[in-house]
């Protein structure tokens, strides 16, 4: 047995050196799909607060996912076409700068995400489920029926998207960029667990009761857990976006919300790696049985069906000695 | 009265047709134990839950320090200085020991919001909870998972976190339920010097804890309050022997 620390590092480890020889062995494309992996773990880090640390299970978080797409798709297409977003009452322009563009993704998905969680936290269990899944309904068609837009066939961005004294349109170079907002986020998050806040949040979702008696609101702490999750797959849906050069209704589609779910459920609920660990093996079965069989979802539930039978705390908990876990 | 800490004035609560409480008035005053006790479904824990604002009375009002509290949430309620420990544990399994005290530490100090420094390094509130582990017996067990400790162990806990609040009383449903004798021994002792920083309203089924501790006891029958006196003159008083008394003693 060793301990979740070690496995972390050996993720690391992973994340690091297999693009390493992807770029030496001129293998563009294993470079991409790691690039998919971390924009995948980084979505599905965010809706492990809200899901694994809150204890709150989002079936929508495609509607932060697609809201951060289209925040780059909406501006960068604006940008290359030499259109003005908004002229009245005061000028916004479009724009292909990658750090604009990623702090407009979180604001707006942090918003979002404090509209939905203040309608949808007064409730809880199967009610919070189909709450967030029909904001996330709605997000889609409307994105669907927004013409301006490209509507169903979506916003094609033909260059991808600038980062200062970067070349992004290297994989390599934007695998780079994606790798250490992941890094960055997680190490966010793990501060953030252990904080007085991670400990009250943590206390929230096992005892309700506990955390009202000692003085604390149990709605306020959770709301903002939800903020911070939406804001967190926003900030993925934009790279996701970037990624593709392409933006479409399909980022709002709720198979994505049960995708994130998947991922952090394959890694190990509440595992600060462990959506990196349900993300990698997706992208990994994704293209290897994808290859062989179009039916691949079949083998991702086979798989699914074996971790829940057999540890309720995923891949993780199948690796890591039973322990007390906080954090 | 200036040393009444808490109050309740003609609380009523019914469930349908079935009246829970009954115009309960009750005064707890500094330095005492105040039990309460009566039959099971006599209205105990209905009346724990507004005094503690889980649920609110039909009528009457409940003071704390003079104050109407009635209209205040629990967990306002809990910050005014309500301490509750639950009949039914409720803690968090899955954290330490250490963790669960230090939570009412955050409660206590509002440091919901801090999201950088680990909690372990608040010095102030780490050094608080080991000094309240120390004094509830726990400080061995600080680093064990909550999930793992014996019942006993748990009601301590609850009354360890309950003492982080630095309560101005502590209320207290049946923590003796489920204890062995030498665990009802333990927190016996416990609660006897608790009363000194701060009153307690107890609700308590064992009636040797009740008879040692309290200062004064109430008796509710079916939602009333039959008897309110001191230890001796329930003991004698025919008609609580009659009601409650005569069955077990
Ligand atoms: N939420 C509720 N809805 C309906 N009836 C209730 C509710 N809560 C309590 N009661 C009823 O009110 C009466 C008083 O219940 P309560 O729990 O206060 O009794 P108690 O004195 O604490 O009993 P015990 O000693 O068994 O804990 C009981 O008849 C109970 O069935
Ligand atoms: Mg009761």
């Amino acid at each position: 047995m060793i301990s979740e620390r070690m496995i972390n590092i050996i993720l690391i480890g992973l994340l690091v050196i297999i693009p390493a020889w992807a770029y030496l062995a001129d293998e563009p494309f294993t470079i991409t799909l790691m690039t998919r992996a971390v924009i995948f773990a980084l979505a599905a880090v965010g809706l492990n607060l809200a899901l694994g640390v809150g204890g709150f299970v989002s079936f929508g978080h495609a509607a932060f996912f697609g809201l951060g797409g289209y925040v780059m798709g909406v501006l960068a297409w604006h940008a290359q076409s030499y259109t003005p977003f908004l002229e009245w009452p005061f000028l916004i322009e479009g724009t292909q700068s990658m750090p604009v563009i990623w702090v407009i993704a979180v604001i707006l998905s942090a918003l979002l995400a404090l509209v939905i969680g203040v309608v949808s936290l007064k409730t809880t269990g199967v009610y919070f489920i189909m709450i967030t899944l029909a904001f996330a309904q709605m997000m889609y068609y409307f994105s669907i029926s927004w013409s301006a837009y490209g509507g169903e066939d979506g916003l094609s961005i033909y260059v991808r998207n600038s980062f200062p004294g970067l070349n992004t349109l290297d994989p390599i170079q934007f695998y780079s960029i994606c790798f250490i907002i992941l890094m960055a986020v997680l190490a966010l998050m793990a501060r953030l667990v252990k904080s007085p806040y991670g400990l009250a949040l943590n206390a929230a979702r096992q005892s309700p009761k506990r955390v009202e008696a000692v003085g604390l609101d149990l709605h306020q702490l959770q709301l903002l857990a939800f903020v911070i999750s939406g804001a967190i797959t926003g900030l993925a849906g934009a790279l996701f976006a970037d990624l593709n050069r392409f933006v479409s209704p399909n980022m709002f589609s709720w198979q994505l919300s049960g995708e994130f779910i998947v991922f952090i459920i394959i890694g190990g609920v509440g595992r600060l790696f462990g959506p990196v660990i349900g993300a990698l093996v997706f992208v990994g079965l994704e293209h290897f049985l994808g290859e062989i069989n179009d039916y691949w979802h079949i083998y991702l539930g086979l798989i699914l069906l074996l971790i829940v039978l057999f540890s309720k705390t995923g891949v993780m908990g199948l690796l890591v000695k039973k322990e007390a876990h906080h954090g | 009265m200036a040393d009444v800490v808490l109050a309740t004035y003609g609380i009523t609560k019914t469930f349908g047709s079935l009246v829970a409480c009954d115009d309960v008035s009750i005064n707890v005053r500094a330095g005492e134990i105040h039990a309460i006790i009566g039959p099971n479904g006599a209205g105990k824990s209905t009346l724990i839950s507004q005094i503690c604002g889980t649920l609110i009375p039909d009528q009457g009002r409940v003071e704390l320090m003079g104050q109407d509290i009635t209209a205040l949430s629990g967990r306002a309620r809990a910050l005014a200085g309500l301490g509750r420990t639950f009949q039914i544990s409720q803690l968090a399994m899955e954290d330490t020991v250490l963790q669960n005290v230090i939570l009412g530490g955050v409660g206590a100090t509002r440091r919901q919001w801090h999201f950088i420094q680990p909690i372990l390094s608040h010095h102030d509130l780490r050094e608080q909870a080991e000094a309240v582990l120390e004094r509830v017996g726990l400080i061995d067990d600080r680093h064990r998972q909550t999930a793992i400790l014996s019942h006993g162990q748990k009601r301590q806990l609850e009354v360890a976190i309950a003492l982080m609040l630095k309560p101005k009383i502590f209320i207290m449903d049946e923590p003796m339920a489920g204890l062995g004798l030498e665990g009802s021994k333990q927190l016996t002792m416990l609660l006897d010097d608790l009363r000194h920083q701060a009153p307690i309203l107890l609700v308590e089924h064992d009636m040797d804890a009740v008879f040692t501790l309290a200062d004064h006891i109430s008796v509710l029958d079916y939602g009333k309050v039959i008897a309110s006196d001191d230890v001796d003159a329930i003991r004698n008083d025919p008609v609580v022997r009659d009601a409650y008394l005569g069955k077990d003693s």
